[in-house]
């Protein structure tokens, strides 16, 4: 026993397992899983265990799939976008223009408050909104700005987006508020005695230092955006597709190797885009 | 421009420079404290002058509304006979070198140097051609492409300093300059930074609270403390002669001593030890201390207050002195400086 205390390679591979033993048993092993039942055959009644690729080739002959796969990446791009602008001018508010690190904290734990009710509940929140008969529409036609309520409301990628933003803006002002406050205000001040004015030292100084912030809640956003279904099905009112519905929706039908087909497919498509995102920025300063 | 016409003094109005800077009855308020009480100074021209006192005198606050990084509650700032005390700060004819550099960390030496340039349009081959010649001033051609990150403390101030530089400033305002290196790079910066003061034929205001920086750096010292400008002049004049307990003190090398006709600072290498009774004052060893070059000798006068005297080695161990030792203290008359407060 004190022998394999004092063996220095031993204790060293003691000590990693309990991560690695987490990882294998809760993700490489599922993901094992998924890859070998995506394999399978199935039929209406039965999922027998092969080595075909009748699902994959399934899901890249059906132009539904790439329909679908569109969607999936036209609403984490508008989702991207208006989470980053909106991101970016909460953190830079929150970063430069309070001053007081009390009020800081103060007005970022704010921002977390709506975070203590679930997604869900936060979601179906907006229907009673922005329904036909809804607040939004009541309260445009009191005004009398328009004559009968605007349909495209709710039930529509519009609510959709606006569920996402909602949900996940958030994701993004955490990190890009963290590297904003580690960027040396004394920065600013050389950049202004340079003679830069106001958006030179945003354009030059600021958004330069905060591309990991903005790269790590880009991801963030992304993953989160493209595995999503439930969203998609509240908000659209089961009117938009996309991957993960496409998946939910095998799983419904005990299709389980085409969904997992689906779902490898997908895994791969959010792996490569953050990939790619990677190539941009290097993020290891901020880990 | 009245205003300073004014306030020149009338034995000094020949020949006024044009590139003075003078503060008038400057003042900083933060809420009720005072960080700046209504100083006024004019800087000589092409002189380099050091800003010192201890932390919360407020020299900082002195050299931030001169670069235009603070606003000033009261009074203003005259440079080459314009106010510029409510400029933004590239326009003052100022230019600051920050106390950790503030390099902008995902820059190229090269475009950290033409910044400023780059922030005025000037074009790319252009304002390299330019940050180039700054860079070769410095030393620093070898090193363009680096980041700052990849570059000593030493090289990271000379990076500052070429930055600063480029701006073509009538003064350059140094914020602590030295204190982020260590103490023998400090020594040789220090060299440098006086050398190219001298090259450049510009007004360098430097921020310390280090005397010996000060002594070694500059020609004029301002002492300040409290919020106020204690003494100012001439490092030597300052130096040799305090006129306040306080300057006496943070300067170092003097004795503060309460004679019946008020307080004097004396200079401790102005002190000898002779026999009890020949000495201005008498009184007992206390410590002795060998520093190599002299001896430190404490003793302790009427009235419980306590003598440093500075003795070059050889003649302290022609006689030497030892605790408990009854001596007497002699200086001249004229090493004797009464103080105002």
């Amino acid at each position: 026993m004190n022998k394999l205390r004092t063996n220095p390679a031993i204790s060293s591979l003691l000590m990693v397992s309990p991560l690695a033993a987490v990882l294998l048993i809760f993700l490489v092993l599922p993901i094992v899983l998924i890859v070998i039942v995506s394999f399978w055959q199935a039929s209406e009644f039965s999922i027998i265990p092969a080595f075909e690729f009748d699902n994959y080739a399934f899901l890249f002959g059906s132009p539904v799939t790439y329909t679908v796969f569109f969607n999936t990446f036209k609403y984490a791009l508008i989702t991207w976008a208006c989470t980053l602008v909106i991101g970016f001018t909460v953190a830079y508010y929150l970063a430069f223009h309070i001053r007081t690190l009390t009020w800081q904290i103060a007005l970022f734990l704010l921002c977390t408050i709506p975070f203590w009710t679930s997604n869900i509940i936060r979601m179906i929140s907006w229907i009673p909104f922005l329904g036909r008969n809804g607040i939004a529409n009541s309260t445009l036609m009191s005004w009398g700005v328009i004559d009968e309520p605007i349909e495209w409301l709710l039930f529509s990628d519009f609510a959709v987006i606006l569920a996402f933003v909602h949900l996940y803006t958030l994701f993004m002002v955490v990190p890009i508020f963290n590297t904003m406050m580690r960027i040396d205000k004394s920065l600013i001040e050389a950049a202004r005695d340079a003679g830069a004015n106001g958006a030179q030292i945003l354009w030059n100084v600021i958004i330069p230092l905060t591309k990991p912030g903005i790269m790590i809640g880009t991801i963030f956003v992304v993953t989160l955006v493209m595995g999503d279904f439930i969203t998609v099905r509240f908000m659209s009112g089961s009117q938009s597709a996309n991957v993960g519905r496409l998946i939910s929706n095998d799983i419904a039908l005990l299709q389980y190797p085409s969904a997992s087909a689906t779902a490898i497919v997908l895994l791969l498509t959010v792996l490569i885009t953050i990939g790619i995102l990677l190539r941009f920025v290097d993020i290891r300063k901020e880990l | 421009m009245k205003l300073k016409a004014l306030l020149v003094p009338a034995t000094n109005g020949v020949s006024v420079s044009n590139q003075d800077l003078e503060l008038v009855s400057v003042t900083k308020r933060y809420g009720a404290t005072v960080a700046v009480d209504a100083i006024n100074y004019r800087f000589k021209s092409d002189s380099y002058t050091c800003l010192l006192g201890p932390s919360g005198c407020g020299k900082s606050s002195t050299l931030r509304m001169i670069a235009g990084h603070e606003s000033v509650s009261d009074g203003s700032i005259v440079l080459d006979g314009r106010d510029i005390s409510h400029l933004p700060p590239a326009q003052r004819g100022t230019a600051m070198m920050f106390q950790s550099y503030a390099l902008f960390p995902h820059l190229s030496v090269l475009d950290n140097v033409a910044f400023s340039l780059k922030m005025k349009g000037v074009e790319t081959a252009i304002r390299h051609a330019e940050a180039h010649e700054m860079l070769a001033l410095v030393d620093l051609t070898a090193l363009a492409d680096r980041l700052p990150d990849q570059l000593s403390g030493g090289q990271q101030q000379r990076v500052a300093l070429a930055r600063a530089l480029i701006t073509r400033p009538q003064v350059l305002l140094l914020d602590e300059p030295l204190s982020a290196l260590d103490p023998f790079l400090r020594i040789r910066m220090r060299g440098e930074l006086r050398k190219l003061q001298k090259e450049l034929g510009i007004s360098f205001i430097h921020v310390t609270h280090g005397q010996d920086e000060a002594l070694a750096l500059a020609d004029e010292i301002i002492v300040m403390n409290n919020a106020v400008i204690e003494q100012a002049g001439p490092a030597r004049d300052v130096f040799n002669a305090p006129q306040t307990q306080f300057v006496a003190q943070f300067m170092g090398g003097h004795n503060v001593v309460a004679l019946p006709d008020g307080y004097f600072a004396i200079r401790t290498d102005a002190v000898s030890v002779t026999d009890p009774i020949q000495g201005a004052v008498e009184g007992n060893v206390t410590a002795v201390e060998y520093q190599g070059t002299h001896v430190t000798l404490s003793a302790r006068i009427t009235g419980d207050q306590d003598v440093l005297a500075l003795i070059p080695d050889t003649t302290f161990f022609a006689n030497p002195h030892h605790p408990g030792d009854r001596i007497g203290l002699h200086w001249d008359a004229s090493d004797q400086h009464k103080l105002t407060a």
